[in-house]
Parts: C-alpha cells; structure tokens; sequence
C-alpha cells in the first residue's frame, strides 16, 4: 500500500508512529515484566535478585496449585466439548431453518455475551441456589462446567455461524441430488467445510473456560479452585513471584491455543476458498 | 398442448401446483418430456421454471398435482432417490474436494466400490475433456471448467434425465455458444433427456428439440422452437421470443383484422368478430418500398423512416407510421433498395407472414 494517496506523510506519520509504539508499549510491557520476574530470585515481585526456576519448581511442587490446575484442565475439556455440540446446533438452526420465535431464539443465545460476567455470575449463583437445593448437586466442578458451558455456547455459535453463512446452501442441495442422504449431506459436505469454524469455538471456548474468575469464583464451592481462581487467592495471601509463574504457563497455554485456531482457520479456510 | 404419448414419457406434470406461503410459484401445469429430448423451460425471472425444475428434481415437492418420472409417481420423493441429476446454476461443486471427487461422489453415495467408481469418474471426466486436471480443487479451474465438472458429476450417475438450471448463464458470449453445441452433440450422443431452464430465448431456440414457455407461474406455450416463433399462442410468447412488432386491433371476421388507426389489414384467425388482438409481424418478415408500387399480395402500411441502424449483415429501420413505430430488418445484400432517415415508404408483408395474437 505504500504510496498512495490515503498514506499519511511527514508529522502526521511520525505522530500516529509513536502513539502505535505507546500503545504495543502498554500492552506488552508488563507482560514482558511478568514473564522477567517470573525468574527473579526474590520473594518481592519487582526487586531482581539473580536468576532462579524456584518459583516454577514451586509451581510443580505444590499441591495447591496441581490440584486447581487439573481441575482446570478437566472442566476446560468437558465444558468445550458440550459447549462445542451445542453451539454447532444452535448455529445450524439458526442459520439454515427458520421456525417460529427465531429471532427471540437468536437474541437470547448471544446473550451471555452483552451482560456483565458479575450479573450473570450472579444470576447463575442464584440459579445453582435453587437447583442444589433441589437435585442435590453439590457445587464445584458441576455448577462450574455448566456455567461454562452456559457461556462458551454464544461464543461457538457465531464463529460456527458465520462459517455456515459464508458456505453456499446449493451444496448441501447438491450432495441430496448425488444421492446423499441428509445425514450423508452433513458428513462428507456440510461438517467438513464448517469444521474450522467449529474447531476455532472450540479454541475459544476451551481459552474463555480456562481463563474466567468472575463467574467461577461465584459458583464455585468451598476447596474447590480452578487455576485462575486460585492465582486470585494468592495474591490476597502476599505477591511472590510464584504468582508471576503460575500466570506465565497460563498465558503460554492461552496464546498456544489461540494460535492453534488461527493457524488451523487460516490453513482451511485457504483450501476451501472458492 | 403437449402432444407426446405417455409410453415415452421421461417425465411427466399433471395439475402441479406450487405454492409458497400465499405466493403461487407454478399455477397448475400439466407438461410431458419425452424420453430422448432436449427440453427447454423457458420465461423471465420469476416465471415459475425454476421451481418446476427443483421439484423434477425432488429439491421441492408440488403442493398439488402428480409428477411422474418414467411412470412412476415421485411427488414427494426426496432427490437422493429420483433417478434424476442435476447441474445447478453457479455449479455447486464441493469447493474441499478435488475434481475426481467432486465426479465421483454419486458413486460414493450409492456405494458403488470405490475402484469401479474411480474408472468411471475418469471416464466421465474424459467425456467433458478435462482429462489431467483430476487432482485440481474447484477453484483452480475457470468458470467453462467448472461446468464442466459440474456436467461429469450429474452424467457419470447416468441419469435418465438430466436437470440443467441456467447452465449457462455465467459464462461469457463466446464460451456459451461453444458449450451450446457441445451440450447438444453430448445430449443426442447420450440419448437422454435434458430438461434446461433459461431466461435466453436465444439459447432456448438453438438447442432444443421443444420449448415450454411460462410466465407467472402458467404454462404459456409448448412446441418445437419453429411452433413457437411462427404461431405464438399469446401476445407475451410472440413478444419474449424474438423481436416482433405488435399491431393493436380487432378482430373484423375471420380473414381480417382491423387495426387501430382504422386500416383493414387480411389475416387469419379463429377469433370472434370485435375480439381485442395484436398482429404479431417479425421485423424480417416485413419489407420496405418506396410508396406507391402496387402489392399484389398481403397488406401493407404507409410510414417514414424514422431511424436506421447499420448491423453490418443486416439494416434495421425504424419507420414511424404515426401511431406507432415499427421495425423492419434487411438483409444487407448488394443491389438491394437502400433507404434513409426521412424517406417516405410503404411497410410490405404477406398474409401468412402476420399472426394474430391474443392477450
């Protein structure tokens, strides 16, 4: 693009050059600080005392930390999987059928994204109040996989949808013509052309699921963390560097799965592209 | 007005109707295609050809009537079990899978085993000349290519009929004149019926063995491309189908018509006296004169040259005869009476040249 017209020139370049610099500044700095003092040999965060992997030895030693993030992982699987089969659907019926009370249907799915966390880690407290008291559930790894599945479905479905509306409906047609059955026409037609869409909800889902407090931190039960929750405890007990490396290898697997779905869309959608 | 025994019947419409919601897309048709023919449904968008073609191919079911496909009753039949295939409009490949798959995937669906179905996707795909390009996706191929895949895909199920939706209709001039001859010679080489939907009535009269006319849901007119140009049953077939001028009047008596400005014009029609019509008269079947040269048969009107257009193998003149214009078309030949802007002229045609329309 360089050269043309639209380009800015001269003061005004330099200009917007070092507010783009300020701002990559404020977003990376203290993630940098953080992943530096992660090796810092000294219980005060921000004073460097040599380099050390204390913290992450730490880390692995501590049962604390093992259990919430196990729990993590367990509840990050379960929640994406469920969240992942129902958002699809939700996506598919929203975008292929019409049927009465869609558009209240639509409205209602996407939700769990426009409310704030705390209203509706609030709304799902009272919520798991109520339906403990009558099922018996007891609250920590179940009320916690329901919440998240509550809200990755929102997040699945428009990926997935917006997969699904840039696919042409003929195809599916087309496949019926070929002597496809429905089924058959889902399978080998429309699944595959839908499944980078699906895969990156389910990335999303799986990073949302791994990296909420708000809503966890209201349903959970008593000794029951997640990771992130966990992290959040710590910090109220004293800030050591051991935050700093719990934080890390949270961020390192959140970016390693957001990569993960941009690589597999883009490789995909570059195949399917018409 | 279709004419075909029911024996031969390929497909066969009694009374279909199609509705969606209030809207009535086909209005009670009845149509027989033979086996063997190449069948064009024909009309502006919106007529109803689509539809009627999507429930042939079971992609919709008729609201009312029956619809049989070699006498046996399909109406509802979903489109995996019609013996029936289909090349859609913008082609509809599968854009993840390569050529050879695309070909091969009825095969597939119907089980056939997967070395048999390789053979003759290879085969059918050698019939549309693209042998060599199996291993391309859909989007590596140009748009004359991918119809081509789209033809191999329908034909190597070996259909009994085959479905075209507007073939044609994204590719340029000259790529669709070369894939209409194509389409013909591939269509009597096979000897199965192609049913093809078009808005080009153009296309329409260069391929097919018979055209349907419809409008506004309703079967209109069909007959053979020549039925259909010279005796058009309505004042909207003789005008959708070639350039026609058409001459308000009514009907005198049987052999005469009077148009609106009062001349007595001889032509044939069944009609009752006082019945509103058009004559329908071809811009090539009419013929300048300088005025005053005797007519010793037909009819003629007197007008000035309003306009001439120089087609190269052809002349057209637009002559004003005051209460309307009209267009007459010349071939270019050497020695043959030029005329100009401004020249006083007779309009010449005979008898049997003229029909007399309806609305």
């Amino acid at each position: 693009m360089s050269g043309t017209v639209a380009e800015p020139k001269g003061a005004t370049k330099r200009t917007l050059q070092g507010l783009s610099g300020l701002v990559y500044f404020f977003f990376y700095a203290p993630i940098i600080l953080l992943v530096i003092f992660s090796f810092s040999d000294n219980r005060n965060v921000g004073v460097w005392g040599g380099f050390t992997l204390d913290w992450y030895r730490e880390f692995g030693e501590s049962s604390g930390t093992q259990d919430a993030l196990w729990n993590s992982v367990q509840i990050g699987l379960v929640s994406t999987a469920v969240s992942v089969v129902l958002g699809t659907l939700a996506a598919l019926a929203l975008e292929r059928f019409t049927f009465r009370g869609k558009q209240v249907f639509d409205a209602l799915l996407y939700l769990p994204i426009i409310i704030p966390d705390v209203t509706m880690a609030v709304m799902l407290l009272l919520f798991f109040a109520q339906i403990a008291e009558w099922f018996g559930i007891t609250k920590g790894f179940a009320t916690i996989t329901l919440s998240h599945i509550a809200f990755s479905i929102s997040f699945v479905s428009i990926v997935v949808r917006a997969r699904l509306a840039g696919m042409d409906d003929k195809l599916e047609e087309a496949a019926m013509d070929l002597y496809a059955t429905r089924w058959m026409a889902f399978r080998h037609v429309t699944l595959p052309l839908i499944m980078p869409g699906i895969l990156g909800g389910a990335l999303l889902a799986m990073t949302l699921s791994l990296d909420d407090v708000v809503i966890t931190q209201f349903v959970t039960g008593p000794g029951w963390n997640t990771l992130p929750v966990f992290v959040f405890g710590l910090i109220r007990r004293g800030v050591t560097p051991l935050i700093n490396a719990v934080s890390v290898v949270m961020l390192v697997a959140s970016m390693g799965l957001v990569a993960l779905s941009l690589i597999t869309d883009r490789a995909r959608s570059s195949d399917s592209a018409t | 007005m279709s004419d075909v025994t029911t024996g031969s019947a390929a497909v066969e419409l009694r009374n279909v109707t199609k509705r969606f919601d209030e809207v009535v897309a086909v209005d009670a048709i009845d149509l027989t295609i033979a086996d063997g023919e190449f069948f064009a449904l024909l009309g502006p968008s919106g007529c109803g050809k689509t539809t009627t073609l999507r429930m042939i191919a079971g992609l919709e079911f008729p609201t009312e009537g029956s619809l049989k496909i070699f006498g046996d009753e399909v109406g509802t039949l979903p489109p995996n079990k019609r013996p029936v295939n289909t090349v859609f409009q913008n082609y509809a490949l599968f854009p993840h899978m390569n050529v050879l798959d695309n070909v091969a995937f009825g095969l597939k669906m119907q089980g056939v085993d997967k070395h048999e179905a390789r053979s003759r996707a290879q085969e059918s795909i050698g019939l549309v000349q693209l042998g060599g390009m199996e291993k391309r996706r859909p989007s590596q191929l140009s748009g004359g290519q991918q119809q081509r895949v789209a033809l191999a895909r329908a034909l190597v199920n070996e259909p009994k009929v085959l479905l075209l939706d507007e073939p044609l209709g994204a590719l340029d001039l000259k790529l669709r004149q070369e894939m209409q001859s194509e389409l013909k010679s591939l269509q009597q080489e096979l000897g199965v019926s192609f049913v093809f939907v078009t808005h080009d009535q153009e296309e329409a009269l260069t391929m097919s063995d018979r055209i349907a006319v419809m409008d506004k849901g309703e079967l209109l007119q069909v007959g053979s491309p020549e039925q259909i140009y010279e005796h058009p049953a309505n004042r909207f077939v003789a005008d959708f189908i070639g350039q026609t001028n058409l001459l308000e009047g009514t009907v005198a008596d049987h052999e005469t018509v009077v148009l609106s400005n009062g001349t007595r014009i001889a032509a044939h029609s069944d009609l009752a006296a006082g019945s509103a019509v058009a004559l329908s008269l071809r811009p090539e079947r009419a013929s300048l004169h300088s005025r005053g040269q005797d007519v010793t048969d037909g009819a003629n009107v007197d007008g000035v040259v309003a306009r001439v257009t120089y087609l190269g193998n052809a002349l057209v003149y637009i002559v004003n005869l005051d209460w309307m214009e009209i267009e007459v078309r010349d071939e270019n030949n050497p020695g043959a009476d030029r005329f100009h802007e401004g020249d006083e002229v007779s309009v010449l045609w005979s008898t049997e040249s003229v029909s007399v329309v309806t609305n």
